[in-house]
């Protein structure tokens, strides 16, 4: 019993991990520009994908650093093209583009690499348990949770200590501010999309290694990213951290003794923390309330 | 209702005349009858929610959950309660009205991107039960073995369960007692409150107006509403499925009333069947029905922001 129940803690701070990774991309999206990109899921399995086609060229390594990059370049262009048009309109407008977006992407991948599922292959030595007694973790898993880590601590200290950084974040509590002290607003959104962009990439690439890619992997692990964000609070990127473990381990934990509700307590969970403090965990209340 | 009151009574006529000729011209242009049952449905479906979209401006984008309960809930009640139509009618409101009136008190307190994305995970929750407890309601398979029934009223006898058309005008009945309610609602001081609290939410407050109140009794009312429709949805399909529930059916419902127009009260009827015959149309031509949406939820956004109506009454207007 102690075992499973560590078995599932574990799996469920993994899961956790990974759902943190794209909820950040959300998250950081949300915060300046206002916009839920419902795309963000298309994006993912468009990140495994592309890595299933180049790591034949590139291996597994090169697929996992380029595929990211081509998928924020397209995102780059997207919001070019699409997006910024809706900067500053109700948010319900961008909330409908990108969720028409998400059913274009969906539909393409499922054109371009068909409706069947398709492995991302991983190294061998990744493949393998840690040892035979912790044979539920195997070294892929405890990587995804590496890359989860870096790839984290990597945008906390991009936004803390460079000039990018420094702007996202003033830009998130008085973007007219930073437009009126003379930076490009226009084009600090844009950079800002391309890193969520990117972080979606990447945890389509990691998702394919684990769970190998289907057109609507992207829609699944959607949900579960919002409710990080509301559980964490909206505007909160700490917030989406601690939503995103906490969510993966309370569903890892209730796999043990009630399979069937994996995916509710996530739920129920949501509604005692909006019941409880209403601005999410931690949520700064007036912060896009 | 300023919307309809600024076109005067000739659009309003018109619709009604349109609606209840419906079964006779349908046929001659290509259509079906059970097309525009759809059609009644699914705009009555899309008015419930712009009550909310369009006239206290308030993003809900999970309004599916709803309007699936109600499709449920009415199969349900065939199924295991009793074979009577109006009572299938009455139990679907209420699974959905209720359950929307409970999770609204919870959500009423944030606003725009916050209450947008609240209201889409919350409306997962329905669907992932219903998808996972296969016993109630069948699982992925959808909830089958029930049937509307043929209504009786005294001397009266309504087949409805057999014929489309007597469905048909049932269906109608229901829309049209449904939407006087709306606009009743709309006429009300109540419903100037929730134009009041679209235009200036601050304003509103300082008049004293208990906002949060209002926005909720609004979406328990918007949930009554729609769970009603969902509730003749199932009664039209003889059939409910977790799609019904699923937040690509609330992108639907809220593309269809940005299409027709959402600050007008007959605009997303307008939207859903411009929705429905084109959904109709194009996934009998192609498998892939997926990227057409999306395509038309992106053109929708870019270049009729104001919807069908919006741009008619502006060129009324100019």
């Amino acid at each position: 019993m102690t075992q499973l129940l560590l078995f599932n803690v574990t799996n469920g701070l993994i899961i956790g991990a990974f759902y943190v990774l794209m909820a950040l991309g959300l998250s950081l999206i949300i915060n300046l520009s206002g916009v839920i990109n419902f795309a963000h899921g298309g994006f993912l399995a468009l990140g495994g994908y592309l890595a299933f086609t180049l790591s034949p060229f590139l291996g597994f390594w090169g697929a996992l650093l380029v595929s990211p990059l081509l998928t924020a370049a397209l995102g780059l262009v997207l919001e070019r093209l699409l997006i910024r048009r809706l900067y500053g309109r109700d948010p319900l407008y961008s909330l409908l583009l990108t969720f028409g977006l998400a059913f274009i992407f969906e539909d393409a991948t499922r054109f371009v690499w068909g409706a069947q599922g398709l492995p991302v292959t991983i190294p061998d030595f990744l493949g393998q348990p840690l040892s035979p007694d912790l044979f539920f973790i195997t070294w892929y898993r405890l990587f995804m949770v590496g890359v989860v880590a870096v790839s984290v601590g990597g945008l906390f200290l991009l936004l803390r200590h460079t000039r990018l950084g420094i702007r996202i974040r003033a830009g998130t509590l008085d973007l007219e501010t930073v437009s009126t002290l003379g930076v490009n607003v226009g084009r600090l959104r844009a950079l800002n999309f391309g890193v969520g962009i990117f972080l979606a990439g990447l945890s389509g690439v990691l998702a394919g290694g684990q769970l190998g890619l289907d057109p609507t992997m992207g829609a699944g692990l959607l949900m579960p990213s919002f409710i990080a964000i509301i559980v964490g609070g909206v505007g909160s990127l700490p917030g989406t951290l601690v939503g995103g473990l906490l969510i993966g381990v309370a569903s890892g934990v209730t796999a043990v003794f009630l399979p069937s509700a994996s995916e509710a307590v996530m739920y129920v969970l949501m509604a005692l923390v909006l019941l409880a403090r209403p601005r999410g965990l931690l949520g700064e209340e007036g912060l896009m309330t | 209702m300023s919307a309809a009151g600024r076109t005067g009574a000739p659009v309003p006529l018109a619709i009604w005349v349109l609606l209840l000729l419906a079964p006779f011209w349908l046929g001659p242009v290509g259509g079906y009858t059970a097309l525009g049952t759809r059609v009644l449905v699914l705009g009555l479906a899309a008015m419930s929610l712009n009550l909310l979209l369009g006239f206290t401006g308030v993003l809900s984008f999970g309004h599916a959950a709803w309007f699936g309960l109600g499709a449920y809930g009415a199969g349900l009640a065939l199924k295991f309660v009793a074979l009577s139509t109006p009572l299938a009618l009455l139990l679907g409101t209420l699974t959905g009205g209720l359950a929307g009136a409970l999770l609204g008190a919870l959500i009423v307190h944030r606003r725009g991107i916050y209450f947008a994305m609240v209201t889409i995970a919350f409306g997962q929750v329905f669907y992932y039960i219903a998808y996972r407890w296969n016993s109630l309601t069948g699982g992925d398979d959808g909830l089958r073995g029930f049937a509307r029934q043929d209504i009786t009223l005294g001397p009266w006898h309504l087949d409805i369960a057999g014929n489309g058309t007597a469905f048909y005008y049932f269906v109608l009945t229901c829309f049209a007692v449904a939407v006087g309610l709306m606009a009743l609602l709309l006429r009300s001081p109540f419903g100037r409150t929730l134009l009041a609290i679209r235009e200036n939410e601050r304003r509103a407050r300082f008049l004293g107006i208990p906002v949060e109140l209002h926005i909720w009794i609004a979406f328990a009312l918007s949930c009554v509403f729609i769970s009603f429709a969902g509730a003749l949805y199932a009664l039209l399909n003889n059939f409910a499925d977790p799609n019904n529930l699923h937040y690509s059916l609330s992108g639907d419902l809220v593309i269809m009333a940005v299409l027709g127009g959402m600050r007008s009260f007959w605009g997303p009827l307008l939207g859903a069947a411009v929705f429905v015959v084109l959904q109709d149309y194009v996934s009998s031509l192609t498998t892939n029905w997926m990227s057409f949406v999306g395509l038309l939820f992106v053109l929708v956004v870019l270049f009729f922001p104001r919807g069908l109506l919006g741009i008619l009454r502006r060129q009324g207007t100019a």
